[in-house]
C-alpha cells in the first residue's frame, strides 16, 4: 500500500497536537510555552491544509496551469508571525511570573505550598 | 427641537449636567444654586407640558418620531395623550414640590449635587417611560428608572440598610424589567410593530395570538414588580431606607406608578379579556387587602406608609384589571388622588423624623400641641387616605366599592367583602398613624436635643399645598381633576368613557354603606387592637417576602460558590485539562448524534516520496523525545526547533515557499527568544506529576491529537471549493503582482493584514510593559556547574556578524522588492532583517548592539512599531485622496532608464509599513529580554 502525503500530514498534525496538549498540561511555565509553540505549528499546518495539498504548484501566476490555493497560505503567513509574537509574550510573562512569585509553577506557588 | 423631546431632554441633559456641575462644591451657596437649577429645569418642563395641555385636553394625541435603528424597528418616538399628560404632570408637579422640600430636608453634610443630579435623572427616566411611543424606548427608560432609583435609595451609602434596600429594589424591579423586555419582544413580534400608536390599534390581533397568554404573563411580571403587587411587594418597605423626599417622590407618586401606568397604557392592546381581568384584578384585590392589613402592624411611620402604598397600588391595579369604563375613570382618578395625599404624608413623616429624630409610632405621641400646622396638614392627608367624605380619597374609594359590587370576577360576593375589609384596614392604619403620632399622650424617649416644632416654610409649604388640594378636589372633583381624568381614561380605554359624574353625593346606595362600615369598622378595629391586644408591643415573627428573598439570594450565592469551588479550585492545570475535555466533548458530540461516522472522501491523494516518510518519522521521533525529555529544558528547545523545521519542510514540499521562508526565519528568532528566556528561568523542570496525572494528561492529549488528525484526514481526502480562485484570477490584473499570497496580504486582504501587524505591535508592547525595568539575576553556572562567561564574544562570531549584516540587509531588501511577484515580501524581509540584527546582539553583546541601534533597552523600538503602523495606515488613508475606500491600491509599470520596466504598486508602501513593524516588534521582544538580564551579573 502506498502511503499518501495526506496521511502523513494529517497524522503529523495530530501527533504534534498531542505533544503540545501534553506539554501544556504540565505544571511549570516553560513546558507550557513549548506546548503552545507546538500547538501553534499544528494549527498553522492545519489551516494551511484547508487549501488541500499540492506539489509543484506554487501560487505564482504564470507558473503553470495548476496552482495551490493561496488564501490559506496568506492567512497562515500572518499567523506564523503572530504566533511568534505570542510565544515571545508568553515567555516574558513566564519570566515576570517567576520573578514575582519566586517559582515557575503556573499557579504562582510551589505544589503543596 | 420638538417640544415633546424637549420635555424629556430638559431634565436628562440640562438638569443632570447643571446639578452635577453646580453641586460639585457643597457650600451653602452652591447647594441653593443646585436646588434652584433643579427647580428651574422642572418648572421649564412643567411649563412646556402645560403649554401643550390644551391640545391634549381637547382630545388630540401629540406624536413625534425620529428614526433610531430603522432596520430593527426602533425609533425615538414621543407621545403625549391624556394618560401621558396626567402622569407627566404628576412627575413634574410633585417633582417640583420635592425639589423645594428636599432643599430644606437634606442636612448640610449631605451632598446636594449628587441628590439633585440623581433626582433629575430619575425625573427624565419617568418622563421617558410615560411619553415613549416606542415600547423598546420605553424599556430603556424603564430600566433607567430602576437604576436611578437604586442610586437614590442608596443615597446614604454609608448605611447598611440603605445599601441592602437599594440592592433589593434593583434586583426585583430590574429583574422584572428584564422579564418584561422578553414580553415586549414577543408583543412586537406578534403585533408586527414596536410603535405604540400602531400597536394600540392591533389589540384583536394580539389577543387572538396563541402567544398572548405568555407575553401577557411576562409583561405583567414587569408591571407587578414595579408596582409592588403581592408577591413582589416586599422590596418597597425595604426601599424606605431612602431619604424621605425620595420615598415621597419615587415610592408614592411616580416610580411605583410606572407599573400601573404600563397596565393602563397597554390596556387597549392587552386588556379586556377574561384572562387579563382575572389575573390583574385578582392580584390587585389580594394586594389591597393584604397590604392594608400588614400596614396596621407597622411601627415605623414610613413602613406603614409603604404598605399603605402597596395597598393603594393594588387598588389601582384592581380597577385597571376590571376595565369597565367607569373603573378606568376610577383608576386614573385614584392615581392622582393617591399621589396627592401620599406625597403629603411622606413629607409629613420626613418633617416629624427631622424634628423628633424618630419615626417609631411607639415612641411618638402628642405632637399636635407641638407642631399644629404639620399635624393639621398630615391629618387632612390621612383623612383622604382613609376615605373620609369631603376628602379626595373618599371619591375614588366610593367608585372602588361601586366597581367591586358590580364586578364580574368569578369570586362572586367575596369581591365586595374583601373590598370592604380592605376599607376597614385602611381606616385602621390611617387612624393609627394620626392617633399614635399627634395624640396618645406625650412623646417618649426622644433624643435629648429634640425640640419638636413646625418646620421652616419651605418644608411645610409643599405639604400644605397638597393637603389643600386633597380638600379642594374632595369638594369640587369635576372642575379640578375632572378634565384630566376624562382624557386619561379615554386614552386608557382607547375610546371616550360613557358619561359619568365625579361628585360627592350619589344618594344612599351600597357603596355608601360599605364606606360607612369601613369607617366605623376601622375605628373599632384600631382601638380594639390598641387596648386589648397591645398593638404597640406587637413584633411580627413570621414568614415574610423579604426573608424569602434574602434566603433565595443567599442560597443562590452559596450555590454559585459551591459550583465555582467544585470546578475552579485555583489550579490552572486543572482548569486547562477541563477545558480540553470540554472541547473534546463538544467536538465529538455531533458525531455521536449522527447516524454514521463520516468516511474518508474520494479526492485523488498524493503519493508520498520516501524522503517525506523519513521526515515524518523524524517528526514523530522529535515529538516523542520532546515529551519524554522535556524536563531538560535546553534539549526541549532544540527538539521544538526540529518540529519547526519539519513544519518549514512541509511548506516547501507542498507549494508554499512564502510560508517556508517565514517559518524558517521565525524559527531562528523564536529559538533565540526561548533560549534567552530560559537563561533566566530554572534550567530543568522537576519531576512532580504523579503517574495518574501523567496517564490523565496522556489520554487527553492523545484524544485531542487523534481528533485533530481525524478531522484533517477527513478534510484532506475531500475536494474543496474556494473563493481563492477569484483571487488567483485577479492577482495580476487587480493587484499588479504575480505572487498571489503577497497580493492577498497587502492588497485584497490588506485590512486584515493591517489588523494583524497591529496585534503584533500590541504583543511586543505588552512584552515591554511586562519586563520594562525588570532586572533578573542571571545564573553564573549552568546545570553541570560550569561557569558562564559573559564578557568576551567569540572572535569568529564578531567577524561573521560584521560581514553578514550588510549582506543580510541587501538580501532582505531584495526579498522585500520581489515579494509582489515572487516569494518574499514585507513579513519575510522583516524577519530576515531581524535575524541579522539579532546576530549583532549575539556577537557584539547587548550593550553595544543597543547603542548602535539606539535601542534604549527596547523602549525605542516601540517607535519603529509606531512608524511602521503609521506608514501602513497612511497608505490606506491615501486611497481617500483618490476618492477610493481605505487601503485601495494602485499600481503601474513605468519604464525607467537603465533599470528597465519597474513594477510599482502602492501596496509596496503598505508592505514597507509591514516590514518596519515586524522588525520593530521582533527587536523589541529580544531587546527587553536582553535588558532584563543585563546587569547584576556575578
Amino acid at each position: 500500500m502506498n502511503v499518501s502525503m495526506e496521511f502523513l500530514v494529517a497524522s503529523g498534525i495530530g501527533w504534534v497536537t498531542a505533544c503540545g496538549v501534553f506539554l501544556m498540561l504540565r505544571g511549570r511555565s516553560f513546558p507550557v510555552v513549548l506546548g503552545l509553540t507546538l500547538i501553534g505549528y499544528a494549527v498553522n499546518v492545519f489551516i494551511f491544509a484547508m487549501g488541500r495539498l499540492w506539489t509543484g504548484a506554487q501560487p505564482i501566476i504564470g507558473n503553470g496551469e495548476v496552482v495551490a490555493d493561496p488564501l490559506p497560505q496568506a492567512l497562515v503567513l500572518t499567523a506564523i508571525v503572530i504566533g511568534f509574537a505570542t510565544t515571545g509574550f508568553v515567555i516574558e510573562l513566564a519570566l515576570r511570573s517567576h520573578h514575582e512569585s519566586g517559582t515557575d509553577q503556573v499557579d504562582g506557588k510551589e505544589p503543596g505550598a | 427641537m420638538n417640544p415633546l423631546a424637549t420635555i424629556v431632554l430638559l431634565p436628562l441633559l440640562a438638569g443632570t449636567l447643571l446639578c452635577f456641575g453646580l453641586g460639585r462644591d457643597n457650600s451653602p451657596a452652591r447647594r441653593t444654586l443646585t436646588a434652584l437649577a433643579a427647580g428651574s429645569v422642572t418648572v421649564a418642563a412643567l411649563a412646556l407640558l402645560l403649554s401643550l395641555a390644551p391640545q391634549v385636553l381637547a382630545g388630540q394625541t401629540l406624536i413625534a418620531h425620529t428614526d433610531w435603528v430603522p432596520s430593527l424597528g426602533l425609533s425615538i418616538g414621543w407621545r403625549l395623550d391624556g394618560l401621558a399628560l396626567l402622569f407627566a404632570l404628576l412627575i413634574t408637579g410633585i417633582g417640583l414640590l420635592i425639589v423645594i422640600y428636599a432643599h430644606f430636608y437634606l442636612a448640610a453634610s449631605d451632598p446636594a449635587g449628587k441628590f439633585y443630579t440623581l433626582l433629575m435623572l430619575f425625573m427624565a427616566a419617568m418622563l421617558g417611560v410615560v411619553m415613549s411611543d416606542n415600547i423598546m424606548l420605553l424599556v430603556v427608560f424603564w430600566e433607567l428608572t430602576s437604576v436611578s432609583s437604586f442610586l437614590l435609595v442608596g443615597y446614604w451609602g454609608h448605611k447598611e440598610e440603605a445599601r441592602a434596600g437599594a440592592r433589593m429594589a434593583l434586583a426585583v424591579t430590574g429583574g422584572g424589567g428584564l422579564v418584561m423586555l422578553a414580553g415586549f419582544i414577543l408583543l412586537g413580534q406578534v403585533a408586527g410593530t414596536y410603535e405604540l400608536s400602531e400597536l394600540l390599534t392591533r389589540g384583536d390581533l394580539i389577543k387572538a395570538d396563541p402567544l398572548y397568554p405568555l407575553l401577557l404573563g411576562l409583561i405583567l411580571v414587569g408591571c407587578f414588580t414595579k408596582s409592588a403587587q403581592v408577591p413582589f411587594h416586599f422590596w418597597l418597605p425595604e426601599a424606605m431606607a431612602a431619604p424621605t423626599p425620595v420615598s415621597a417622590y419615587l415610592h408614592s407618586a411616580t416610580m411605583v406608578k410606572a407599573g400601573v401606568f404600563l397596565l393602563a397604557r397597554l390596556y387597549p392592546a392587552l386588556g379586556g379579556t377574561d384572562l387579563f381581568e382575572g389575573v390583574v384584578a385578582s392580584f390587585g384585590l389580594a394586594t389591597v387587602a393584604f397590604a392594608a392589613w400588614v400596614a396596621i402592624f407597622k411601627h415605623d411611620m414610613k413602613a406603614l406608609l409603604a404598605y399603605s402604598t402597596v395597598s393603594h397600588l393594588g387598588f389601582i391595579t384592581f380597577l385597571i384589571g376590571l376595565g369597565s369604563p367607569l373603573s378606568a375613570v376610577a383608576a386614573v382618578f385614584h392615581v392622582l388622588n393617591h399621589a396627592t395625599f401620599k406625597a403629603a404624608l411622606f413629607m409629613s413623616a420626613g418633617i416629624i423624623d427631622h424634628e423628633t429624630g424618630t419615626r417609631d409610632l411607639r415612641r411618638l405621641g402628642g405632637l399636635y400641641r407641638l407642631m399644629p400646622w404639620t399635624a393639621t396638614f398630615a391629618m387632612t392627608a390621612a383623612a383622604a387616605m382613609a376615605g373620609i367624605p369631603l376628602f379626595n380619597g373618599f371619591l375614588s374609594k366610593e367608585m372602588f366599592f361601586h366597581e367591586a359590587v358590580e364586578s364580574t370576577l368569578p369570586w362572586g360576593v367575596a369581591v365586595p367583602v374583601i373590598a370592604t375589609l380592605a376599607g376597614i384596614f385602611s381606616m385602621a392604619y390611617s387612624v393609627r398613624l394620626v392617633h399614635a403620632t399627634f395624640f396618645n399622650g406625650a412623646p417618649k424617649d426622644l433624643p435629648p436635643d429634640a425640640h419638636p416644632h413646625d418646620p421652616p416654610i419651605g418644608m411645610l409649604a409643599p405639604v400644605a399645598l397638597l393637603a389643600v388640594l386633597c380638600v379642594v378636589v374632595g369638594v369640587l372633583p369635576a372642575v379640578t381633576y375632572g378634565p384630566l381624568v376624562q382624557v386619561a381614561a379615554s386614552a386608557l380605554l382607547g375610546t371616550a368613557p360613557p358619561e359619568y359624574h365625579l361628585a360627592i353625593w350619589h344618594g344612599f346606595n351600597l357603596p355608601l354603606l360599605m364606606s360607612a362600615i369601613a369607617v366605623a369598622g376601622g375605628l373599632a378595629l384600631y382601638f380594639t387592637l390598641q387596648k386589648s391586644f397591645g398593638l404597640p408591643g406587637y413584633t411580627p415573627q413570621r414568614w415574610s417576602g423579604k426573608a424569602s428573598f434574602t434566603c433565595l439570594m443567599d442560597s443562590l450565592f452559596a450555590l454559585a460558590a459551591r459550583l465555582t469551588g467544585r470546578i475552579e479550585n485555583g489550579s490552572l492545570q486543572r482548569s486547562l485539562a477541563l477545558m480540553v475535555l470540554l472541547v473534546l466533548i463538544l467536538a465529538v458530540a455531533p458525531f455521536g448524534a449522527a447516524d454514521r461516522l463520516p468516511e474518508a472522501g474520494s479526492r485523488t491523494l498524493l503519493d508520498a516520496p520516501p524522503l517525506a516518510i523519513v521526515v515524518w518519522a523524524l517528526l514523530l521521533a522529535a515529538g516523542a523525545a520532546l515529551v519524554w525529555t522535556h524536563h531538560a529544558r535546553f534539549q526541549a528547545v532544540v527538539l521544538t526547533g526540529v518540529v519547526g523545521l519539519v513544519t518549514a519542510l512541509t511548506f516547501v514540499a507542498l507549494s508554499a515557499p512564502d510560508l517556508a521562508l517565514t517559518q524558517l526565519s521565525v524559527e531562528v528568532v523564536s529559538t533565540v527568544l526561548l533560549l534567552m528566556g530560559l537563561a533566566l528561568l530554572p534550567q530543568t523542570s522537576p519531576r512532580e506529576s504523579t503517574s495518574l496525572r501523567h496517564g490523565r494528561d496522556a489520554a487527553l492529549a492523545l484524544a485531542a491529537g487523534g481528533g485533530v488528525a481525524a478531522l484533517a484526514w477527513l478534510m484532506l481526502t475531500r475536494d474543496h471549493s474556494s473563493i481563492s480562485w477569484f483571487f488567483l484570477d485577479n492577482t495580476l490584473p487587480g493587484g499588479g503582482g504575480t505572487n498571489a499570497v503577497n497580493v492577498i496580504l497587502v492588497d485584497f486582504r490588506g485590512y486584515d493584514t493591517f489588523g494583524e501587524i497591529t496585534v503584533l505591535g500590541i504583543a511586543a508592547l505588552g512584552a515591554l510593559a511586562l519586563l520594562d525595568g525588570l532586572r533578573v539575576k542571571r545564573p553564573t553556572v549552568d546545570t553541570a556547574g560550569r561557569a558562564w562567561t559573559f564578557e568576551q564574544q567569540p572572535l569568529m562570531l564578531r567577524v561573521a556578524a560584521r560581514i553578514v549584516l550588510p549582506l543580510a540587509l541587501v538580501v532582505s531588501a531584495y526579498i522585500f522588492w520581489r515579494g509582489h511577484n515572487l516569494p518574499g515580501g514585507g513579513f519575510i524581509a522583516g524577519l530576515v532583517t531581524a535575524v541579522a540584527l539579532v546576530l549583532q546582539f549575539m556577537a557584539l553583546g547587548q550593550a553595544r548592539a543597543e547603542s548602535v541601534l539606539h535601542g534604549a533597552a527596547g523602549r525605542r523600538f516601540s517607535r519603529w512599531i509606531g512608524s511602521g503602523l503609521a506608514i501602513a495606515g497612511l497608505t490606506g488613508v491615501g486611497a481617500f485622496v483618490f476618492g477610493k475606500p481605505f487601503l485601495t491600491s494602485a499600481h503601474g509599470h513605468p519604464t525607467v532608464a537603465v533599470l528597465g520596466e519597474l513594477p510599482l504598486a502602492s501596496a509596496a508602501v503598505f508592505d514597507l509599513g509591514v516590514y518596519i513593524t515586524v522588525v520593530g516588534a521582533t527587536l523589541l521582544m529580544l531587546s527587553v529580554l536582553g535588558a532584563a538580564s543585563k546587569e547584576s551579573h556575578g
